[in-house]
């Protein structure tokens, strides 16, 4: 009865689980060929399980799957490979320091006299870019190519291998908005060439912009399968998170006063020792919330660790409330009133195998009244903890349960309300919202926006266009370890900051402008 | 006399390079695969034992050779095995083996030939003469006559780079030891990789067992690679990962060991000779340092793979 082969792919009650979770519960799926089908639902949901089982890296636990109308198994990927199907993971799985060329074959490479035939290879890959519009230097390493081109290297990669049916997981999270734009007539152009795809994400726009059609999961469970010109933005996003809304962010005007923090000609290198801030200028005043924009990669982790005093300042200088605290270490830092969301919650913000109230104590674990006389004092911590669950509504069963076992969201509330208790003068939040749900999204946002209205400076470093748009006063755009402008909030729209990000600058007030007002 | 002295020194740097550069090419393949082999000194020995107890039964030196290979790639199944398949620490397997065969050779010693310190004398294999090249004056007097793992050292680097950078097996060794997720969603089998470059390894660091008990001398002394499998981690580090560095950086190293041979010989002493015994441990901080140049190892090396 399902042998209908008018589908590329049909997944039939689907149900894969983890231990302690159903990250798939009985899903019915189905891509009809040459369509570009969206699979939309929050961080967590179960998306990228799903795909993974149709990829053949996980094995799903219950249910079936048919390839154009034939019932298949698929024990891993080399099998899918085999079906014509290919998939571009969330998370590139690219080899850095190969060619854009040999990252393309490897794994079926073309031989003559037991070597790779280099010749062949390059030949193919141009062909093979130049039929479907994929633009790519193929003798370039990989690690030296922009991120727009990595993505293209990865859908050439499973073309190359002769996918019909194309994966692309969350592929728009990592590009400027020019950059989607390019990838949707790419995307186009697949269907044309009659490719069928699969397209994760779980940004409501984009579906309207580039599906035919919509399945939404939320929590493991499928929702509905829908066509997106029967339906809008507001009732796919009820259908994703279960209830209303509020897609806009409920601000007043700032009142900025006078200048918190000041980052004037900063200079450092990154981790391979190569220049990542090159002269990077800003302030951030009291009561403001200031955004840094722009593509991963540009010196934005480079500069909260610079700020934070975890990473060697090269030149320039850091200064808060006027004072300069370049040299200051990390401690010193925090105890001049900064506060630190960092960008990787599970790596700097928080010790996993640490409980929740051991984590919340971080960083003033040895000032009194939690420490005395070189002794932890429990009570006094717990019952800190047990406040602090309650003002940020922690979901957890006590203070005592490892942070590791909370969600994405939960972990990141133990953090702002870690941060938020040592009152800082500053409060610098990098990807705050990264990869967590809606839900914490709207609480983040609004305690960041708290913080403004009670007078602190707010600096949020964010890859989310949206995010940065609708919450901050001013926006300053970061390319190649600079500011390239500052813009306010009213002047700057989704397009204006892309091309900036990009990198097209409009050559106007190149540094000396760094308050922008 | 100087000329005479210095061909003597080319020469002998030559001869006291070959174990290092054949176990730093097995360094080499074990690395670029992702698993770190610092087993390869107690693959060394134990294959150098094995090469001489093969050409004490046989009389056939050649044989010796064989049991050193095949011994060495048999214990460096059990390192693959510890590290890629237990995920084991590899640097603990590989201490463990080190530790095993100190002990295991020394025990054999004495169960064997009820001596302490060494074996009996025993055919070792007989050098090459390489035609022409001898006739030429000073180029044939260091190349054109040597022990036979000399000239397999030599070929096995051309090998190897061909192996590594020219083949489809070459990728996909490189692709498991810097990013064994993508290597694994193209459906390269990483474990498989792995154990084929880790036993790889166990065969070349046999070659090398074999150059010194069978090749070098013509016997089995307690320990007697003293440490020549760390120097060829060195000169792999130092040769960044590759075979022609590793080639050259062993070349350097058993320079400075004839150096210091026939510094002792003619009875000079102007350096100490314990500072050219240690010049391939300095050499290797400052290249680790980045002093010369970077020297980054594969991104993957030393960590297991989980599959997903
Ligand atoms: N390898 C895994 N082991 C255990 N749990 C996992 C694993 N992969 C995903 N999960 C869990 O399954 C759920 C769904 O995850 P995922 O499919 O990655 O969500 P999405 O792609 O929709 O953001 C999450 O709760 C996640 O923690
Ligand atoms: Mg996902």
């Amino acid at each position: 009865m399902h042998e209908d082969a008018n589908f590329a792919v049909e997944m039939i009650n689907i149900t894969k689980r983890f231990p302690g979770v159903t990250a798939n519960d009985k899903i019915n799926f189905q891509l009809k060929k040459g369509e570009i089908h969206a699979l939309l639902g929050e961080n967590g949901a179960g998306k990228s399980t799903l795909m993974k089982c149709l990829y053949g890296l996980y094995q799903h636990d219950e249910g079936q799957i048919f390839i154009n109308g034939k019932k298949v198994e698929i024990s891993s990927p080399n099998i899918a490979i085999k079906y014509g199907i290919g998939m571009v993971h969330q998370h590139f799985m690219l080899v850095p320091p190969f060619t854009v060329a040999e990252n393309i074959v490897l794994g079926s490479e073309p031989t003559k006299n037991f070597m790779i035939d280099r010749k062949k290879t390059v030949e193919e890959v141009n062909s093979l870019s130049k039929q479907y519009g994929l633009n790519v230097d193929s003798q370039s390493a990989v690690q030296d190519i922009s991120v727009g081109m990595q993505q293209r290297v990865e859908i050439l990669k499973a073309l190359y291998r002769g996918a019909n049916i194309l994966i692309l997981d969350e592929p728009t999270a990592v590009l400027t908005p020019q950059e989607v734009d390019e990838l949707i007539d790419i995307m186009k152009s697949l269907t044309d060439e009659g490719k069928s795809i699969i397209f994760i994400t779980h940004k409501l726009k984009e579906v309207k912009a580039i599906a035919d059609r919509v399945t939404v999961i939320r929590n493991g469970k499928l929702i509905d399968t829908v066509y997106t010109k029967d339906t809008t933005t507001n009732e796919l996003a009820k259908m994703m998170v279960g209830r209303e809304v509020i897609l806009e962010v409920d601000k007043d005007k700032a009142e900025p006063g006078e200048v918190i923090l000041e980052a004037a000609d900063l200079y450092a290198k990154n981790n391979r020792g190569l220049t990542a801030l090159n002269g990077c200028s800003f302030n951030v005043h009291k009561g403001e919330i200031l955004g840094i924009a722009g593509v991963e990669g540009n010196g934005q982790s480079e500069l909260t660790e610079v700020l934070t005093g975890l990473r060697k300042l090269e030149k320039g200088a850091v200064k808060l409330k006027g004072k300069n605290i370049s040299s200051f270490s990390t401690r010193d830092i925090i105890e001049n009133g900064v506060g630190h969301i960092p960008e990787d919650r599970q790596k700097r913000g928080l010790v996993l195998e640490f409980t929740i109230f051991e984590n919340l104590i971080l960083g003033n674990h040895y000032k009194f009244p939690y420490a005395k006389n070189g002794k932890m004092n429990y009570n006094k911590i717990k019952a800190s903890a047990r406040k602090l669950i309650k003002d940020f509504d922690i979901r957890t069963p006590s203070e005592n349960v490892m942070a590791k076992s909370l969600s994405g969201g939960n972990q990141q509330k133990v953090i702002l309300a870690r941060e938020f208790a040592r009152d800082p003068d500053l409060l610098l939040a990098a990807q705050p919202t990264r990869g967590v749900d809606v839900g914490a999204i709207e609480f983040i946002h609004s305690k960041l926006i708290e913080q403004r209205d009670a007078g602190k400076a707010v600096l949020l470093i964010s890859l989310e266009l949206d995010e940065i748009l609708s919450l901050c006063d001013r926006i300053a755009v970061i390319y190649e370890g600079e500011i390239v402008d500052i813009l306010e909030q009213e002047e700057a729209t989704e397009e204006k900051l892309g091309l900036m990000m990009a990198g097209a600058e409009n050559d106007k007030a190149k540094g000396d402008d760094t308050d922008g007002r | 006399m100087l000329i005479n002295n210095i061909i003597s020194l080319l020469n002998t740097s030559l001869r006291m390079a070959a174990p290092l550069i054949l176990a730093a090419l097995g360094g080499v393949f074990s690395e670029r695969s992702g698993v770190i082999n610092i087993a390869l000194e107690g693959i060394m020995l134990i294959s150098a034992f094995m090469a001489m107890v093969g050409s004490y039964l046989t009389g056939n030196p050649w044989i010796g050779v064989l049991a050193a290979v095949f011994f060495g790639g048999l214990v460096a199944a059990v390192h693959a095995f510890v590290s890629i398949h237990l995920k084991a620490n590899q640097v603990v397997s590989g201490t463990a083996i080190n530790i095993f065969a100190a002990g295991v050779t020394s025990f054999m010693l004495r169960v064997m030939f009820e001596s302490a310190g060494q074996s009996p004398s025993v055919t070792k294999v007989k050098d090459w003469t390489l035609p022409i090249i001898n006739d030429i004056p000073i180029l044939g007097d260091i190349l054109g006559k040597h022990t036979p793992f000399v000239y397999i050292s030599l070929i096995l680097v051309v090998f190897s780079y061909w192996l590594l950078f020219k083949t489809p097996f070459g990728l996909r060794v490189r692709s498991v030891g810097e990013h064994p997720a993508a290597a694994d969603s193209v459906g390269i089998n990483v474990y498989k990789i792995r154990y084929i470059a880790v036993i790889m390894s166990g065969l070349f660091a046999g070659l090398a067992g074999a150059s010194l008990s069978i090749g070098l001398l013509d016997l089995f002394v307690e320990n007697m690679t003293s440490g020549r499998g760390f120097i060829a981690l060195a000169a792999m580090i130092f040769g960044k990962w590759t075979p022609q560095g590793a080639l050259l950086a062993a070349l350097l190293f058993g320079f400075a060991d004839a150096l210091q041979m026939l510094a002792q010989t003619m009875g000079l002493s102007f350096i100490p000779r314990q500072f050219l015994l240690m010049a391939p441990y300095i050499l290797t901080i400052l290249a680790l340092a980045g002093v010369i140049g970077s020297a980054n190892p594969p991104a993957a090396d030393g960590e297991s793979y989980e599959k997903e």
